[in-house]
């Protein structure tokens, strides 16, 4: 008896919460056509979040991989203070979180507000509990077990060698393709915008005096110098305002997509050669803790204002006729929202510095699952932020131009056309309250977020007054740790390419010239800016085409790491468990394939990559001309560039099968074995 | 109590600092040198600019190591 009211208290409180969760997943479905306040989304994510932890993790890191508290760690073997420490689990967990949280959640679940809110919503809670955290986990784990080691080096030793270095060169594209829509999205949210050009410009020489000041000044002061530097940000920001307003130098900080293209390519370069003490690392610390604030006051203010959501919660978009992107809800909802629900790029820092710095191996469970579903937290956010705004104006602000027209009367009358009530006033309005003379196709997901953050901050403090300097603020949260991710990305990938060219050219590789340095930068930086210029002059706005390629590439990312979970099971004789791995595998794989063969061979020119060139080869050939291109030789740029991302596509889908193979080949030869086939580091330390 | 309450809230300061330090990948200085002592009192122990210095090279100075998420 007494068992079995203790297992009812045990159990009965969760399942109270998963009551709440199911009472307000209900509310949500069952109000169609009235509005729905954000409180019941934040309600049913957070019962999803503590029962889908409770459980879920706790049989996965019971059953599944049997983590082991006694075990040593690669920090307790190699403790050596710097890249090995014992750390706390909530530091760790702390550290991690700012690791895996960047611009991805924001920006994805924005977009997929286009078929409502509610798709997105589900993919989120569905993907993060099945999918997402259960990859950052797993690949925590295994990293932990073997020392630390990085997804590349594992894949290498577990799968072979081949596919270790296709997954590197896989690696390596897709973080030029981030790179690049990263990079268009600064340059979308900053065109013809003086005041937020002036504030991101700002933080360049706030960051060399913040630079110099921890080096020299008060060397290693980080507290000190982030808050001197937050300061004078904010400062920043009201001073954009004024800038802005000057009729004197409003037009110096006005610049058109184009021209900041080539600030940001040039940016890139220099930033990527600079010392690190400089330039990365000090703008590094006002971007981290910038986001780590904003994201909490984000939470704050959807709790305390508790507004309600505006957006339907399904769209006549789900059928795929969409502006904001192209495609049918499946397969290309899934890969829209990437980070928040399952980032491939995450495998790369669970088994980074993480694992370096795990007390002990039970705190896996905490970290990995635990901060991912945070981090699908962020994207809940995110999503209510762009499900407050109007409707109208969501749409006016992420819809091509080509399809708006150019003014606030032509983008009303689309707009209403799809059933969205909207006047061009209420958009001549919103850019007025936010001090931007226009929010027409400011596409790229950061200025919508922007004005959603505005509303719910100016309601907080400061009013309608203020909310030019919550939209910039938010403008600037992102834009700032873009540039951190440009600056770094290309760092990182600069050593990518002369780890892979050093193999057929071995003076490539050497770091310490200054030539072989700047010829691998310059290649980088081209690559991505290469992506980058053409997403900036693309009639249809360019995230049409770089989200996908970047979903795409993050998904198939991680069905790669979620195929090295699989292996791992497999070879620790556990394949009883593999469903665990094979269900979030077998759906990534379902989608990003649908996707990447949609991408290169829908017949719908907005879809397919082949079909759009098709489209222009054949007016090329009749010689006429096809809106935007205005000559000849951009047409053929057209046809060129769509038979590049066309490329691209089939190789993510390779890089995806072929690791698949060699995964299926690795799960066989498990199986054969009858004893684990697993190296593991780290034995059991003697019971006490 | 009130000494206490007091203790409290220094430990739980002195742990988001520790986060916020860690996030900028600062690991804890004492921690290190209380290791360094322990385990190699016959090597020197890094000042702590110096710590910091190599702390930050580790942290941005490449080695293809990618450090955070898009």
């Amino acid at each position: 008896m007494q068992t079995l009211t203790q297992k009812f208290t045990r159990h009965g409180v969760w399942a109270l919460i998963a009551l709440g969760g199911a009472g307000a997943l209900a509310t949500i479905a069952l109000h169609r056509g009235e509005t729905v306040n954000a409180l019941w989304v934040v309600v049913a994510a957070l019962s999803v979040y503590l029962i889908a932890y409770r459980y879920y993790s706790l049989f996965i890191a019971n059953k599944v991989v049997s983590l082991d508290a006694s075990r040593t760690t690669p920090a307790m073997r190699h403790n050596d203070g710097l890249d090995y420490v014992p750390t706390n689990k909530y530091v760790l967990f702390g550290h991690h979180f700012a690791a895996i949280a960047g611009a991805g959640p924001l920006v994805g679940p924005v977009l997929a507000a286009q078929m409502g809110y509610l798709p997105g919503m589900l993919w989120i809670l569905a993907g993060v509990v099945f999918a997402g955290a259960v990859q950052d986990f797993l690949v925590l784990f295994i990293s932990t077990r073997r020392d630390g080691r990085s997804l590349g080096d594992l894949i290498k030793s577990e799968l072979g060698p081949i596919p270790g270095v296709i997954a590197l060169f896989g690696t390596f594209m897709i973080m030029v393709i981030i790179l690049a829509v990263l990079a268009l999205i600064v340059v979308k949210a900053l065109a013809d915008s003086p005041w937020g050009t002036f504030t991101v410009a700002a933080t360049i020489p706030l960051a060399l005096f913040m630079g110099i000041y921890s080096r020299y000044i008060r060397p290693g002061r980080v507290g000190e110098v982030s808050v001197i530097g937050i300061v004078f940000l904010l400062a920043s920001i009201v001073l954009g305002g004024q800038v802005a307003q000057s009729a004197e130098w409003a037009p110096l900080f006005t610049f058109d997509g184009k021209q900041l293209t080539w600030m940001l390519i040039g940016y890139g370069f220099v930033a990527s050669v600079l010392p690190v003490w400089l330039l990365l690392a000090p703008r590094d610390y006002l971007s981290t803790f910038l986001k780590i604030g904003a994201i909490l006051a984000l939470a704050i203010g959807i709790v305390l204002i508790a507004p309600d959501l505006k957006m339907p919660a399904v769209t006549r978009f789900v059928d795929g006729s969409g502006p904001v992107w192209a495609g049918s809800l499946f397969p290309f909802l899934f890969i829209t929202i990437a980070c928040g629900a399952v980032s491939g790029f995450h495998a790369l820092i669970s088994s980074g510095t993480t694992p370096k710095l795990l007390e002990n191996e039970s705190h896996a469970r905490f970290i990995g699952y635990g901060a991912m579903l945070v981090e699908s937290f962020v994207a809940i956010m995110a999503l209510v932020a762009a499900s407050i705004i109007e409707p109208g104006v969501y749409f006016a602000m992420n819809s091509p131009l080509a399809v708006l027209g150019p003014t606030a009367e032509s983008a009303a009358q689309v707009i209403s056309q799809w059933g969205f009530v909207v006047t061009p006033d209420m958009l001549l309005q919103t850019a007025r309250d936010v001090g931007e003379t226009t929010i027409i196709s400011r596409a790229g997901g950061a200025p919508t977020l922007a004005v959603g953050m505005a509303q719910i901050f100016s309601h907080m403090i400061g009013g309608k007054a203020m909310m030019g300097f919550w939209y910039h603020f938010a403008i600037l949260f992102e834009a700032l740790f873009i540039l951190t991710a440009v600056d770094a990305g290309t760092r990182a990938g600069r050593f990518m390419l002369q780890d892979l060219l050093g193999s057929f050219v071995p003076s490539l590789k050497r770091t310490d010239s200054w030539i072989s340095n700047g010829l691998a930068t310059g290649l980088c930086v081209a690559a991505w800016g290469y992506f980058l210029y053409q997403g900036v002059v693309d009639p249809l706005g360019g995230i049409n085409t770089l989200w996908p390629l970047f979903g795409i590439s993050n998904q198939m990312l991680a069905s790669v790491a979620l195929i090295l979970g699989t292996v791992v099971l497999f070879k620790m004789k556990r394949e009883r468990f593999a469903w665990v791995t094979l269900l979030p595998t077998a759906w990534l794989l379902a989608c990003t394939m649908t996707a990447g063969w949609q991408k290169v061979f829908h017949e719908n020119p907005k879809i397919g990559f082949l079909a759009h060139a098709g489209k222009y080869q054949a007016a090329l050939d009749k010689g006429d001309l096809l809106a935007p291109a205005k000559s000849l030789a951009q047409m053929q740029r057209v046809v060129f560039n769509d038979y590049l991302d066309a490329g691209l596509c089939v190789f993510f889908m390779f890089v995806v099968i072929s690791v698949l193979a060699f995964g299926i080949r690795a799960c066989l030869a498990a199986r054969r074995s009858s004893q684990p086939t697993t190296r593991e580091a780290g034995a059991t330390l003697a019971r006490a | 109590m009130l000494k206490e309450i007091a203790h409290l809230g220094q430990s739980v300061g002195s742990y988001l600092g520790q986060t916020a330090r860690l996030m900028v990948g600062v690991p804890n200085y004492n921690t290190y040198v209380a290791h360094q002592r322990r385990e190699h009192p016959d090597q020197p122990v890094m000042a702590y600019e110096a710590f910091f210095r190599e702390r930050q090279e580790a942290r941005y100075g490449g080695n293809g190591r990618v450090g955070r998420c898009c």
